[in-house]
C-alpha cells in the first residue's frame, strides 16, 4: 500500500532535522492559520496562487528564491561550522551520513532553486515590461512553470522530514548514485524533484524566447531592444537547449535504478563517464543561464545611475551572443583530470580561455558607461561596482583553472570551490541584488530602504571576502573539497575566518530581511508617484508602478535604443491619458499550474516511495487537468475602455 | 584604504599556502612544473585585473554626482577606437595564455614519460571503499594506504578503481588523475626530495572518504631497497580471497604490506568492475 515507505522514514534519532522539520512544520501551520482567520484565501487564489500575470509570477519566483536562500544558507552555516571544528582527531558535530547531505542539498538548492528562480523571476517581472508589452507569450503556461519549480521545492524539503537527501554532491556523478552505491532515497528525491522542476524551467525557456522573439512593442527590433532583453534571450534559448540534456540524463539514470538498466553502471556495459559528460554539457551552459541576465542588470543599472546610454551596445549584444554559443564547447573543462589526451584538454582549456574574451569586454564597457557618466551612488551602483571588483578576481581564477596542468592540481579543491562561488555570489547573486533594489519600485510603488540596502552590500562583499579568500589558500594547502574532517590542525585558523564570513554575510542575509520589513512599514512615506524613481531610460519606467494587469494602456511606438529617455527628451507625453481607448484582453487567472503541480507532487513523492497506485493517480491527474485546459476556449477577461480611462485618470489626474 | 588591507591580507594568504605541504611547496618536478604555471599565468592576468579594478574605483568615484570638476559626456555611448582596443587587450591576453595552455597540457600530459636514467618504479594503483591499494608488479609486492618510493626516480602509476570513482592526488609532487571501474589511466610523478608527503582521494566517494588518506614515503634507493626486503619480510599474501576482504568497505585504514601478490591482480580487478555492493546503510 505505501510501497518502500514507513514511519521509520522518518528521522527520529537526529536531533537537527527533526527539530529543524518540527519548526517548520510548527510555523507553516501559524502560517496557514493565520491566512485562514484572516479569511485572506479568496484573495490569495484569486490575485496570486492562479495568477497568471508575468509580475506576479516574478515576485512569487523571487519570494520562493529568498525562502529557499534562507534554507540554503543554513546548510552553508552548518558545513562551514562543521569544517571550522573538525580538525585533526576532532570529529565535529555531523557525521558523515548527515554531512554528505547537508552539502548535496546547499548546492542543489543553490543552483536550482534560489540562483534560478531569481533570475527567471527578474526575467519574468522586467522582460515583457522592457519589450513594451501586455504579457509573455503563454500566460498559463508561465504559471505552469513556476509552479514545477516550487513542485520541485517542495519534494527536495520534503527530503528532510521523511527519509534522506541524496549523499552524493549536487550532480550525483554516478556510480556513486547508482542503487547499488546509494540504495537509499537519496538520490530519488534529487532525480524527481529537479526532472519536475527542470520541466518548468524549460518551459519557461521556451515561453520567454518566443515572447521575445516575437511579441515586440511596434517599431522595437532586435538593434533597439534593452540589454537585458538581449541577456534573457541568450539566457533562455541555452535553457531550452541545455535543459533537454539535463532532463535525458537523468532520465536514463532513472531507468537505472528503477528498473535495472546500465547506462552508468560499472558492469555490463555501462560507463559513468557519459554521465558526466552529459551532466556538464548542460552544467556548463547553466552557469551562463545565470550570469548573463545578471550581466544584463548590471548593464542597466550602470547606464541608468551614470546617466548615459549602455557604452558599446552592439559590442555587448555581440558578446553575450558569443557567451551564448562558447558556453557549448567548454564542458570538458569539468574533468581535465579524467585522463583524455593532450590535444582534447588543450582544446577545451583554450575555448573556456576565449569566452574570458566576450566576458573581458563587458567588463570594459561598463567602465567607459561609466566614463564621463554622472554617476548617483544608490544601492544597485554599490552591487554592481562590488560586482565589477570582484568578478575579474573570480575570471582570473577561472581562467587559472583552464590552463589543464593548473587544472591538475587545483581541480576538486577549496581553490575551485572558492572560484565558484566567487563567480556565483560576485556575479549572480550581487545581480540579482542589484535588479532586486532596482524593480523593487517598479513592483510595489515605493521604494526601498537605502540604507539598510547599503548595509547589506557591505556585509556580502566583506563578508564574502571573508569566506572565501581563505578557501583559496586553503586549496593551494591541499585541502579537497567535500571533506567531513581533515588531519592537518595548520588549515584551522583560516577554516574559522571562513566561517566568520559566513556569518558576516548572514547579517547581510539579515539586513536584506529587516530592509524589506520596514520598507513595507514606512511605505507610506516612500511611495513613487511618477512610475519613473531612478530617471529610467527603458521601457518600464514608462508605465505606472506598480504597473496595471495590463502593462501599457497604449503600446508605445519605438523609435531607438532606450525609448522612454529619448521620450523624456523629446518633451513628449510619456504616459498616454484620457478616454477613448479601445479595450483590452489580458489572460484569465487559471488554476492549471497549482493542481498540475500537486499531482506533480504526488506523482513525484509516489515514484520516490514506490506507491505506484498513487503514482498513477498523479500522472493521470496532470494529464486530465492539461487535458481539460486545452478545451477551455474563455481564457482571456476584457478590460473595458472605460475602465482603462478611469485607471488613466487616476495615474496621471484629470484627463488630458 | 581598503586596497592596503586586502593586499596585506592576500599577501598574508599567500605566505600561509606557500609554506604548508601544498602546491605551492612542490617535490618533484611535474609539482615545479605546474607551480610556475601557477605563478606565472597569475601574473599576466594580474597585470590586466589589477588597473581593471582600479578603474572601477576610479571612474566611479571621479565621475560620481556633483563632482564638478568632472567633465561629463551624457551621450557618449560608441568609439570606435576603444571598442577595437576592449575586444584586443582581452584576445591578446588569451591568447599567449593558450599558447601557455596548449604547450603545457602537452608537456605535462599525465601519460608522457618523464625523462631520467634509471628505469621508473611501476605501481599499479586501486582505489578501494575507502582506502588505497598499491602494487608493484615488477616486484610482486603491494601496500595499503602507503606508498613507498625512492626519490630522484620516475614512478609510473597505471590506475583504476574497484568501484566509485575517486581522483588520485599527491599534492606535493602534482597532477592528480580519476581512478575508475573497468578503466586504466596513466600517471607519471617524481619524487626529488626525501620526505613524507600526504596523499589524497580529491573526488568525493562517499562515507569514508574523508579518511581516504595515504601518505608517500618518498627515500633515498638504498633505504628503498631495504624496505622492500622489509616488506618481504614482514609476510602476508593477496590473492584472490584476501582481495576480496580487503575490498569490503572500511574506514580509517592503517597502512600495511604484503609480501606476495597474486600475478595479474590489477588485470584481473580491471576486467571485473563493480565490486560488491554496499550494505544499505540504515
Amino acid at each position: 500500500m505505501f510501497g518502500k515507505l514507513s514511519l521509520a522514514a522518518i528521522p527520529w534519532d537526529q536531533p537537527i532535522p527533526l527539530i529543524t522539520s518540527i519548526v517548520i512544520i510548527v510555523l507553516l501551520a501559524a502560517i496557514l492559520a493565520l491566512v485562514t482567520y484572516k479569511g485572506w484565501w479568496p484573495y490569495l487564489w484569486r490575485e496570486w496562487l492562479t495568477s497568471t500575470d508575468h509580475k506576479r509570477l516574478g515576485v512569487m519566483y523571487v519570494v520562493l528564491a529568498l525562502v529557499m536562500l534562507i534554507r540554503g544558507f543554513s546548510d552553508a552555516l552548518m558545513m562551514r561550522s562543521q569544517l571550522a571544528l573538525a580538525a585533526g582527531a576532532a570529529a565535529g558535530y555531523l557525521p558523515p551520513d548527515h554531512y554528505n547531505q547537508i552539502f548535496s542539498a546547499h548546492g542543489t538548492i543553490m543552483i536550482f532553486f534560489v540562483a534560478m528562480p531569481l533570475v527567471i523571476g527578474l526575467m519574468n517581472f522586467a522582460v515583457p515590461l522592457q519589450l513594451g508589452v501586455r504579457d509573455v507569450a503563454f500566460p498559463v503556461l508561465n504559471s505552469v512553470s513556476f509552479w514545477l519549480t516550487a513542485a520541485g521545492v517542495l519534494l527536495v524539503n520534503l527530503s528532510l522530514v521523511i527519509g534522506e537527501f541524496a549523499r552524493t554532491g549536487w550532480l550525483a556523478y554516478p556510480p556513486l548514485s547508482e542503487i547499488a552505491y546509494s540504495p537509499g532515497v537519496g538520490v530519488d528525491y534529487y532525480l524527481w524533484g529537479l526532472q519536475i522542476s527542470g520541466l518548468g524551467t524549460l518551459l519557461t525557456g521556451i515561453n520567454f524566447t518566443t515572447t521575445i522573439l516575437k511579441l515586440r512593442a511596434p517599431g522595437m527590433s532586435y538593434s533597439r531592444m534593452p540589454i537585458f532583453c538581449w541577456t534573457a534571450l541568450a539566457s533562455n534559448l541555452l535553457i531550452v537547449a541545455a535543459f533537454p540534456i539535463l532532463t535525458a540524463t537523468f532520465a536514463m539514470l532513472l531507468l537505472d535504478r528503477y528498473l535495472g538498466f546500465h547506462f552508468f553502471t560499472n558492469d555490463a556495459g555501462g560507463n559513468p563517464m557519459m554521465y558526466i559528460n552529459l551532466i556538464w554539457a548542460w552544467g556548463h551552459p547553466e552557469v551562463y543561464i545565470l550570469i548573463l541576465p545578471a550581466f544584463g542588470v548590471f548593464s542597466e543599472v550602470i547606464a541608468t545611475f551614470s546617466g548615459k546610454p549602455l557604452f558599446g551596445y552592439r559590442s555587448m549584444v555581440v558578446a553575450t551572443m558569443a557567451i551564448c554559443m562558447l558556453s557549448f564547447m567548454v564542458w570538458l573543462h569539468h574533468f581535465f583530470t579524467m585522463g583524455a589526451g593532450a590535444n582534447v584538454n588543450a582544446f577545451f582549456g583554450i575555448m573556456t580561455m576565449i569566452i574570458a574574451v566576450p566576458t573581458g569586454v563587458k567588463v570594459f564597457n561598463w567602465l567607459f558607461t561609466l566614463y564621463g557618466g554622472e554617476v548617483r551612488f544608490t544601492s544597485p551602483v554599490y552591487w554592481s561596482l562590488g560586482f565589477m571588483v570582484t568578478f575579474v578576481i573570480g575570471g582570473m581564477t577561472g581562467v587559472l583553472l583552464a590552463i589543464p596542468p593548473a587544472d591538475f592540481v587545483l581541480h576538486n579543491s577549496l581553490f575551485l570551490v572558492a572560484h565558484f562561488h566567487n563567480v556565483i555570489i560576485g556575479g549572480v547573486v550581487f545581480g540579482a541584488m542589484a535588479g532586486y533594489t532596482y524593480w523593487f519600485p517598479k513592483a510595489f510603488g515605493f521604494t526601498l530602504d537605502e540604507r539598510l540596502g547599503k548595509a547589506s552590500f557591505w556585509c556580502w562583499f566583506i563578508g564574502f571576502y571573508l569566506a572565501f579568500m581563505p578557501l583559496y589558500a586553503l586549496g593551494l594547502m591541499g585541502a579537497t573539497r567535500r571533506m567531513q574532517h581533515y588531519p592537518d590542525t595548520s588549515w584551522q585558523p583560516l577554516m574559522w575566518v571562513a566561517f566568520a564570513g559566513a556569518l558576516v554575510i548572514l547579517a547581510g542575509l539579515a539586513f536584506t530581511i529587516a530592509q524589506l520589513v520596514y520598507s513595507i512599514k514606512t511605505r507610506q512615506r516612500r511611495r513613487d508617484k511618477s512610475g519613473d524613481p531612478w530617471n529610467g531610460r527603458t521601457l518600464e519606467w514608462s508605465t505606472a508602478s506598480p504597473p496595471p494587469p495590463w502593462n501599457f494602456t497604449v503600446l508605445p511606438q519605438v523609435s531607438g535604443i532606450d525609448e522612454f529617455w529619448s521620450m523624456k527628451h523629446a518633451g513628449k507625453k510619456t504616459t498616454p491619458r484620457g478616454a477613448g481607448h479601445p479595450s483590452i484582453h489580458v489572460p484569465r487567472a487559471s488554476p492549471l499550474g497549482f493542481l498540475t503541480a500537486f499531482c506533480a507532487v504526488m506523482f513525484g513523492f509516489a515514484s520516490i516511495w514506490h506507491i505506484w497506485w498513487l503514482a498513477v493517480l498523479g500522472l493521470l491527474g496532470a494529464i486530465a487537468l492539461v487535458l481539460r485546459h486545452s478545451w477551455q476556449l474563455n481564457t482571456e477577461v476584457q478590460v473595458s475602455a472605460k475602465e482603462l480611462s478611469e485607471f488613466e485618470t487616476r495615474q496621471n489626474g484629470a484627463p488630458g | 584604504m581598503r586596497m592596503p588591507i586586502k593586499t596585506c591580507a592576500v599577501l598574508v594568504l599567500f605566505e600561509t599556502a606557500c609554506t604548508s605541504s601544498g602546491v605551492l611547496d612542490p617535490h618533484g618536478p611535474i609539482g615545479g612544473a605546474e607551480r610556475s604555471i601557477l605563478f606565472d599565468a597569475t601574473v599576466i592576468m594580474l597585470a590586466v585585473v589589477v588597473p581593471v579594478i582600479l578603474a572601477t574605483g576610479l571612474f566611479a568615484w571621479w565621475f560620481r554626482a556633483g563632482n564638478r570638476k568632472a567633465r561629463r559626456r551624457p551621450d557618449w555611448s560608441y568609439a570606435g577606437r576603444i571598442e577595437f582596443v576592449v575586444w584586443a587587450i582581452p584576445a591578446l591576453v588569451v591568447l599567449f595564455l593558450g599558447g601557455i595552455g596548449w604547450i603545457s597540457s602537452h608537456d605535462l600530459d599525465p601519460r608522457t614519460r618523464l625523462p631520467s636514467s634509471s628505469s621508473p618504479i611501476e605501481v599499479e594503483v586501486v582505489s578501494l571503499d575507502w582506502k588505497w591499494l598499491f602494487i608493484y608488479p615488477g616486484l610482486r609486492i603491494a601496500s595499503v594506504n602507503r606508498l613507498v618510493a625512492p626519490v630522484g626516480t620516475p614512478l609510473h602509476f597505471r590506475l583504476t578503481s574497484a568501484g566509485v570513482m575517486n581522483s588520485f592526488f599527491i599534492p606535493q609532487l602534482g597532477s592528480q588523475i580519476y581512478t575508475m571501474a573497468g578503466m586504466a589511466t596513466e600517471l607519471n610523478l617524481q619524487a626529488d626530495d626525501q620526505g613524507t608527503y600526504p596523499g589524497l582521494s580529491a573526488q568525493f566517494s562517499g562515507d569514508g572518504f574523508s579518511d581516504m588518506r595515504f601518505e608517500v614515503a618518498a627515500i633515498s634507493p638504498q633505504a628503498f631497497a631495504q624496505w622492500i626486503d622489509a616488506t618481504r619480510a614482514h609476510g602476508g599474501s593477496l590473492g584472490p580471497e584476501e582481495y576480496a576482504e580487503l575490498a569490503r568497505p572500511s574506514q580509517k585504514n592503517e597502512p600495511r604490506t604484503f609480501a606476495v601478490v597474486s600475478p595479474k591482480l590489477f588485470e584481473a580487478i580491471l576486467a571485473s568492475p563493480g565490486a560488491a555492493p554496499r550494505e544499505n546503510p540504515k
